[in-house]
């Protein structure tokens, strides 16, 4: 028998919490939290009036806390997470981003019956059961706790200092995404089966992700970014381990930002997807998931960065490529959008690459700017109908500039902003990452660039055309009158497209201030 | 606010103002354009009265502001006699762009156009002129070299909306074309931007575009090849160059007259003034070491433009072509790196514009009467209408350049400028004049001489407006040519600061240079 000596166990320590850092994820997860319990007990009449309230005063609230919050920072949680410069200007993107997206998700007047999405998702397309749902004008309001724990999800992404901690971010982010994508109210079918596309191939790509960070503690012995780094300095010589793990995270992240090769699912699941979703998807997850690859990067693996830096030169050149020439051919206007946000792609990983603090509050600055000019065009498309829902192929927008001045004016502001064109804030982005590239002595990786900007000019312009200069036609679609929600969306990221295009300096210091990551 | 900051705002204001607080009244829409455009003129003639012509400082009027201090760019503005020149030129042709093409929108309706669709509004157009107006002060004026591209990338829009909404013909193709020739000229120049960006922070210390902090900037000379290369590409698109001008015979053949005068008369110098403001400056060992190809692509492009012209039965498209030969003559002038060169390019610029205005408008007049750019179509005009004829006559030759028309000091200037460096070249050049004279004249013989044709038979004369808005600009014209000097003077110093910057002088010559003023 053996006497087990009589120890006192060491006492548990709590992780300090730094209230003020974690005030802003931790007032959005909470207010999802809480919206799951206003679906069990709320009347049915009352929830969309309280899940709205909830999930605008939490966005708004977390937006004030972290401005209140910029300027200080540190490891909370046990340095599980991060709130440093970066982090909180990321949040803050993430927050705006997510604030217009609400505004269109929450539109009721653009569908006569309903809003975006399925009166309830679980009723068979085409069924009975949900025609009849639909004439009773339910609402499926478990999209507002779903939307919120995607957005503190990607709030937390950027701000993991640990790959655990990483890998439950993206989850948390992702699950709820692949749920909402399925849940349109119109072409059901198409719904789901993006959805379970995204499902699937992001599963996969989480696999990659969890893979990777196994064989990385391998290599280092610790998920914690900066115990990673300091193995990797320690140990100069290639390590097959280290190598295999960088290669597979990538993989994870690339798939998550929709870089080529790892894109196919972009076109289908942002075509397929309830329209407010995908402006939120296309712009939410590239903040989050490119604050969290540039974390990464910048922090855990830039002592290595002449293994990873060669593949993704050629990853970024694929990227732009194969968005920009793919675009060109695209007759629907969400899939056209799906690809530009793959060029897109391409161009922040220029700013990735560059490995540089200029680099990084270039990229910051460049996913802000695209994050609202996507959410912004996303909800112009949400009003282009016909009798079966919205109307995206873009020979239906023939004539729209003429008919609706205001709304093509937008639309094609945020296409300027895309295509790079001055006087937009794309163009004060495209520059500051084009230069940080070039100051790092990437430049032929920016000619090529260009050379694909070039490229992508050109479809962009083409909807301009069709919008432009082109008569309507005659028994085409019709634009929905929307509420103030849209408006105030559309309005917002034109005002900012056009402000940060001519003024950008306030966001471009912040950028430049929160330009380190702590480590 | 200093004087070019108020003069780049009047127009832009004024396009707003028409744009949406003009009330429902087109007349007073029109009206109010021409007020704004008459004040940026007025403010325009305030400026270059405020401009020191015994200065040695090589920009004047200068203002500077911080932008976007993150990455060292400014809000910085200042001119010099080049600058003074074209923002002469173009203040004073947007008003008087706003009087003749006063119907246009309303007479383009009725003219055929290959998609078949209703034009656009006249309150749009107008806005679009003054917004125009406003970028392209704001292109000559910049002293910062990422405000100089930030606008003339930013012009391309409202030009891209003047030609796919307002024009004739194929505009949507003729639009897509001019927009996508710039928008890949100006990416190639983006990435020199770029460069000469982290060059700058490099050598300095710290970023910077502003100009007089870069001039003489030590660079490597396989970067600076490959940036005056990108800087040189985009402005030999703007400008445009033989082999990249396909675009201009579609964008002058569609584009109504007014648009065409702004548009080849005024943009289009953005692209050698660009040469002269920023290539020369900048690069000036590149400029130096590729002058002999790009003066190849000069005489070439002068050629060119002259044996295109004369095959051309569409009127719009055949001034194009001029505007072609007459675009390489400014490059040729410019690139042979002597003072008498650079300031004929200089007035050739001012003359060109001047011309290019009396070309479209008189033969806008004509179009619009007719309704029909086919040269064909017309035939003793000047029976019916010999005051139009007569007119379209000194627009000729200003074009070809008769002497006693400032055009010809100008080409004098340049053919002496050639000559000093090498005969051959000279001589070769001049030969591009007899085509001039051949075109023009060709053009009058089968449009206003012979029998009259059923088109043109009781085509009335012009009108009072008409006259007005042509005779100040036959009037500069005329005058110029007998006494150049006003412009010389202010031309002069601006040349000798580029002479001095490019480290080039005057070859030694038994020519004597012409003397300040006198009449060749």
């Amino acid at each position: 028998m053996i006497i087990l000596p009589l120890v006192e166990p060491p006492p548990i320590e709590l992780p300090e919490l730094d209230w003020l850092l974690l005030g802003p994820m931790a007032l959005v997860l909470g207010a999802a939290v809480v919206g799951v319990m206003v679906e069990a007990f709320a009347p049915r009449s009352s929830r969309r009036t309280i899940q709205l309230v909830l999930t605008f005063g939490s966005l708004i609230g977390a937006f004030v806390l972290v401005v209140l919050a910029a300027g200080s920072g540190g490891p909370v949680m046990a340095s599980a997470a991060v709130i440093d410069g970066p982090a909180l200007f990321l949040q803050g993107g993430i927050l705006l981003v997510a604030l217009l997206a609400a505004l269109t998700m929450a539109e009721r007047h653009v569908d006569p019956s309903g809003d975006a999405f399925a009166a309830r998702a679980s009723a068979m397309p085409g069924s009975e059961d949900e025609r009849q749902f639909t004439a009773r004008g339910y609402l499926q309001t478990e999209v507002w706790p779903l939307f919120l724990f995607a957005v503190g999800g990607m709030m937390l992404f950027p701000a993991s200092n640990d790959l655990l901690t990483m890998f439950v971010a993206l989850e948390i982010m992702s699950l709820p995404l692949y749920l909402l994508a399925g849940m349109a109210r119109r072409r059901r079918l198409l719904s789901q089966e993006s959805a379970l596309k995204y499902f699937l191939l992001g599963a996969f790509s989480s696999a990659f992700f969890l893979y990777g960070a196994a064989l990385v503690y391998g290599f280092a012995g610790t998920v914690n970014l900066g115990g990673i780094a300091d193995a990797v300095t320690a140990q100069p010589q290639m390590s097959g381990l280290l190598l295999g793990g960088i290669a597979m995270i990538a993989v994870g992240m690339l798939f998550k930002v929709a870089a080529v090769p790892f894109h196919s699912w972009a076109p289908d699941v942002y075509q397929g997807a309830p329209t407010p979703v995908t402006g939120f998807m296309a712009a939410g997850v590239k903040v989050a998931a490119f604050g969290a690859l540039l974390r990464l990067m910048y922090v855990a693996f830039a002592g290595s960065e002449w293994d990873w830096r060669p593949a993704f030169w050629v990853i970024a050149a694929l990227t732009f490529f194969v968005g920009s020439i793919v675009a060109l051919v695209q007759s629907d206007i969400k899939r056209m959008l799906a690809y530009s946000s793959i060029a897109h792609a391409g161009f922040l990983l220029l700013g990735v690459i560059a490995v540089t603090p200029e680099g990084l509050a270039a990229t910051m600055f460049y996913l802000v700017t695209y994050g609202l000019a996507t959410v912004g065009a996303f909800g112009v498309v949400m009003l282009v109908r016909d009798d079966t829902g919205e109307n995206t192929a873009m020979e239906n927008w023939r004539g729209l500039g003429r008919t609706h001045p205001w709304l093509a004016g937008a639309f094609a502001l945020f296409l300027l902003s895309f295509a790079g064109i001055p006087l937009t804030a794309g163009f004060i982005g495209k520059f500051s990452v084009f230069a940080a590239a070039a100051a790092a002595g990437e430049g032929w990786l920016v000619l090529l660039a260009v050379l694909a900007s070039a490229i992508a000019a050109f479809f962009y312009i083409r909807v301009v055309v069709v919008m432009f200069f082109s008569d309507p036609v005659g028994d085409g679609p019709a634009v929905a009158v929307p509420s103030w929600f849209t408006r105030t969306a559309i309005a917002f990221g034109a005002a900012a497209t056009l402000v940060l295009g001519i003024f950008p300096q306030p966001v471009l210091e912040w950028a430049a201030q929160a330009d380190i990551f702590i480590r | 606010m200093g004087t070019l900051t108020i003069l780049g705002l009047v127009p832009l204001i004024g396009s707003i103002v028409v744009a949406v607080g003009a009330g429902p009244s087109l007349k007073r829409a029109k009206q109010l354009a021409l007020l704004f455009a008459l004040i940026t003129f007025g403010v325009a003639v305030y400026a270059i009265s405020q401009f020191d012509r015994s200065s040695t400082e090589p920009f004047q009027l200068v203002e500077s502001h911080q932008w976007i201090p993150t990455l060292g760019l400014t809000y910085s503005v200042g001119v010099d006699g080049l600058a003074l020149v074209l923002l002469f030129l173009a203040t004073l042709l947007v008003p008087l762009v706003v009087i003749a093409g006063w119907n246009d929108v309303e007479d383009t309706a009725e003219l055929p156009s290959s998609d078949g669709q209703r034009p656009g509004q006249v309150r749009g157009y107008f806005a679009l002129i003054l917004l125009l107006e406003a970028m392209m002060i704001g292109v000559f004026v910049s002293l910062d070299v990422f405000l100089f591209y930030f606008l003339f990338e930013a012009i391309l829009i409202p030009v891209y909306f003047m030609i796919g909404r307002y024009g004739t013909g194929r505009r949507t193709y003729a639009a897509v074309k001019f927009l996508i020739y710039s928008l890949v000229g100006g990416l190639v120049m983006l990435a020199a931007l770029v460069m000469l960006w982290f060059t700058a922070a490099d050598v300095l210390g710290s970023p910077t575009l502003f100009l007089p902090d870069l001039i003489g900037l030590p660079m490597d000379a396989g970067l600076e090849n490959l940036m005056f290369w990108g800087f040189f590409i985009a402005f030999a698109i703007k400008a445009p160059l033989w082999p990249v001008h396909t675009w201009l015979p579609d964008a002058s053949g569609s584009a109504t007259p007014g648009t065409a005068v702004l548009l080849i008369g005024v943009l289009d110098k953005i692209g050698t003034y660009g040469m002269m403001r920023l290539c020369l400056p900048l690069f000036p060992e590149a400029s130096q070491t590729f002058a002999p190809v790009i003066i190849a692509i000069s005489v070439i492009g002068i050629f060119y433009g002259a044996l295109a012209a004369i095959g051309q039965t569409d009127m719009k498209r055949l001034f194009g072509y001029i505007s072609l030969s007459h675009f390489g003559f400014i490059t040729l002038g410019i690139f042979v790196f002597t003072s008498q060169g650079q300031v004929g390019a200089g007035l050739y610029m001012l003359g060109h514009g001047l011309s290019t205005a009396l070309l479209f408008m008189v033969a806008g007049y004509m179009i619009m009467r007719r309704k029909s750019a086919n040269v064909a179509d017309y035939g003793g005009v000047v029976k019916p209408a010999p005051v139009l004829a007569g007119m379209f006559l000194i627009a000729g030759l200003t074009a070809l350049a008769l002497p006693g028309m400032s055009t010809f000091v100008s080409e004098f200037l340049v053919l002496l400028g050639a000559f000093t460096v090498n005969p051959w070249l000279g001589a070769g050049a001049t030969l591009g004049i007899v085509f001039a004279a051949l075109y023009v004249l060709l053009l009058y013989q089968r449009t206003m001489t012979g029998p009259e044709t059923d088109q043109v038979r009781g085509m009335p004369d012009l009108n009072l407006r008409e006259r007005w808005v042509l005779a100040p600009i036959i009037g500069i014209v005329v005058f110029l040519g007998f006494y150049p000097a006003p412009v010389l003077d202010v031309l002069e110093p601006a040349v000798a600061n580029t002479m001095e910057w490019t480290g080039s002088s005057d070859p030694e010559t038994e020519l004597t240079p012409v003397a300040e003023g006198s009449q060749p």
